[in-house]
């Protein structure tokens, strides 16, 4: 009995999402009286010995350049080899582009049920009960698991990590890697940008900002505060801001530390995908917008006169001239 | 070419979410149904474009659920589609569910199989991958945009921070979000055409649920918001740093 944990990378490094899985894991195990183990696919990857800051005691590799792009097909059933192994009784996985492809498969594979979306540890006092979220952020089921192995796929920047100075044991497993059917042809990736799905602070902007000429006032802040950017979906329709900063119930749905929304009505469909935040702060020149009653900050005003002036006031307090 | 569209019911964006039954079921009073939206704007509106341009092609809709799921399946059938299956069954299980799907896939022999992202109410975004593994076939999840060459398909799926273009020989299954096509309003003809389309109901095959919702819980109510004046945003900045402490 073990709880194993995939840790997700991309060019060499461990996703940040997936250090969050690694400690929801390690505290899964601590709870459950057993151990952590991760595993981790393809080849070239910094330092995992360090992943025992997150609790973990033995990290498995494969390393295997076929293994550095993600074939849902191929990782499922070496995961899955994994697993049985060592006898893993919970699989966690970040709740990730990724995650979201493998984990429905290995579901299926170890005949384990599945929770996707996880936000909290599961309660484990009588039966395996997890608590998700539902209908877009708006409620939580709590979803017992009634397989004898249990998968969960955890939200990203829903569970708080606590790390001590530890060292993994790093060993190679003896996997059999099939050939990928998905051929990557290409990837693109926005250098420089924090990836949206996995920021601390968003900065968000929606029609009352009147154009993409104006989107400064979004860009700037979000680069003082280590921000990545989001929009409303009109934004993103008439194509101002590209699709994937698309935020809300039919978006992408996001949990960051701070959400920052300047101009946005706040309609029920965008709150959906960023109601889950920690602290909405809201910019908006009508007093009665929807928003202001899901925010924890408001200032009613005119974004153009007003996002200067915070943008000044937030460089004076990182001290940038 | 054959293309399965997977179709859910869900409540209509702005439902209000309330709970029945000592908070064990989803309070389904004056609640709208409609098909979920990724599997509408995306997944059926591709399968349509595809159609359009290889009349030869056949769509067909899958849904499991109970009779109340008809509205909504004519409603797809509309949008287009030849025909549709309606699995009669009633369950949140995602294995359960795409178990059902699997039999009627297997059955069927088609060279696509569209499912949206995620249903907009348990957002399991599971039902697409475990299909695929029950079928053994390829899975692209989230994908933005699908180009069909001559037995196989050009995607493009959404990844951390940017996005991958993968080649696949068909069969193959891909959930669909957005990008892959724009929403579309069924016209006149369409909807009179949908009524005399086949809609058959099958009985689903014996499956064990894997999982069961315990009870929900509504998330606790904000304690409101705290409002700085127009003319003093340093306040507000003040505020993110020494109080709620996020920057
Ligand atoms: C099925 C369905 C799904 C949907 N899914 C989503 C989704 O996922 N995400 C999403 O965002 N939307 C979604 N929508 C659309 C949603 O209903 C709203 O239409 C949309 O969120 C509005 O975007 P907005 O707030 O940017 O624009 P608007 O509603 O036009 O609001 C603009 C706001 O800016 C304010 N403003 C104007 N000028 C200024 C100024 N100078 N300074 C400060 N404030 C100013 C205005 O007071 C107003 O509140 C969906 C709708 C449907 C029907
Ligand atoms: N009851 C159902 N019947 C048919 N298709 C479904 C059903 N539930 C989910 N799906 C399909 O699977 C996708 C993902 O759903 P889920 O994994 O439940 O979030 C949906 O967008 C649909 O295309």
């Amino acid at each position: 009995m073990s709880i194993l944990i995939f840790l997700d990378q991309a060019d060499g490094h461990i996703k940040k999402s997936s250090f969050e899985a690694a400690a929801y894991g390690a505290a899964i195990a601590l709870q459950m009286g057993t151990t952590a183990e991760a595993i981790v696919l393809g080849n070239g990857i910094d330092d995992l010995a360090a992943v025992g800051n997150y609790g973990v005691t033995k990290v498995h590799t494969v390393k295997n350049d076929a293994l550095n792009h993600m074939d849902a097909q191929v990782f499922t059933k070496i995961i899955a080899d994994a697993a049985t192994a060592m006898g893993a009784t919970v699989v966690v996985f970040s709740n990730n582009f990724n995650g979201k492809a493998i984990a429905p498969r290995l579901s299926v594979r170890l005949k384990a049920g599945l929770v996707s979306g996880a936000v909290a540890l599961p309660e484990t006092a009588a039966g395996f009960v997890v608590k998700k979220n539902v209908f877009s952020g708006k409620a939580f089921a709590n979803v017992a698991i009634n397989t004898a192995i249990k998968i969960i796929t955890l939200n990203p920047n829903s569970f708080s990590v606590i790390t001590s100075v530890a060292t993994a044991e790093v060993t190679e497993f003896a996997a059999t890697v099939d050939a990928a059917k998905v051929k990557v042809t290409n990837t693109n990736k926005t250098i420089g940008e924090v990836p949206l799905s996995e920021a601390k602070i968003v900065v968000s902007g929606g029609r009352g900002l009147k154009g993409p000429e104006n989107w400064s006032l979004v860009t700037d802040l979000a680069k003082l505060l280590g921000a990545a950017t989001a929009c409303s979906r009109p934004v993103a329709d008439i194509g101002w801001r590209p699709h994937h900063e698309h935020v809300g119930q039919t978006g992408l749905a996001i949990a960051p530390n701070l959400y920052f929304a300047i101009g946005i009505s706040g309609a029920i469909q965008h709150l959906a995908g960023v109601n889950r935040s920690k602290t909405i702060v809201v910019i908006n020149k009508d007093p009665e917008a929807p928003f202001f009653k899901a925010a924890d900050y408001g200032i009613v005003g005119d974004a153009f006169e007003v996002m200067p002036k915070i943008i000044d006031a937030v460089k004076k307090l990182k001290g940038v001239a | 070419m054959k293309i399965l569209v997977c179709i859910s019911k869900t409540p209509d964006t702005t439902a209000k979410i309330a709970f029945a039954d000592n908070n064990t079921k989803f309070a389904v009073d004056g609640v709208v149904w409609i098909i979920n939206p990724f599997d509408e704007w995306y997944a059926l509106v591709k399968a349509i474009e595809l159609k359009e341009a290889d009349p030869a092609a056949v769509i067909h809709l899958v849904t499991v659920g109970l009779a109340d799921n008809d509205p909504i399946i004519r409603k797809a059938l509309a949008l287009g589609g030849d025909e549709a299956i309606r699995i009669n069954a009633d369950s949140h299980d995602s294995y359960y569910i795409a178990s059902q799907i699997a039999a009627i896939a297997k059955d069927g022999k088609y060279d696509l199989i569209f499912t949206g992202k995620e249903t907009i109410d348990y957002n399991g975004s599971s039902i697409g991958g475990m299909v695929a593994e029950l079928l053994d076939l390829p899975f692209i999840s989230l994908a933005t945009k699908f180009t069909l060459e001559a037995t196989s398909a050009i995607i493009i799926r959404e990844i951390e921070g940017g996005e991958e273009t993968d080649n696949v020989a068909l069969p193959l299954v891909v959930s669909c979000q957005k990008g892959m096509a724009e929403q579309r309003i069924p016209n006149m003809k369409g909807i009179m055409g949908a009524r005399s389309k086949p809609l058959k109901v099958v009985e689903p095959t014996a499956v064990e649920a894997f999982t069961s919702i315990a009870s929900f819980d509504l998330p606790p109510a904000k304690a409101g918001v705290k409002l700085v004046n127009a003319d003093n945003p340093e306040e507000l900045v003040r505020l993110l740093h020494e109080v709620a402490k996020v920057i």
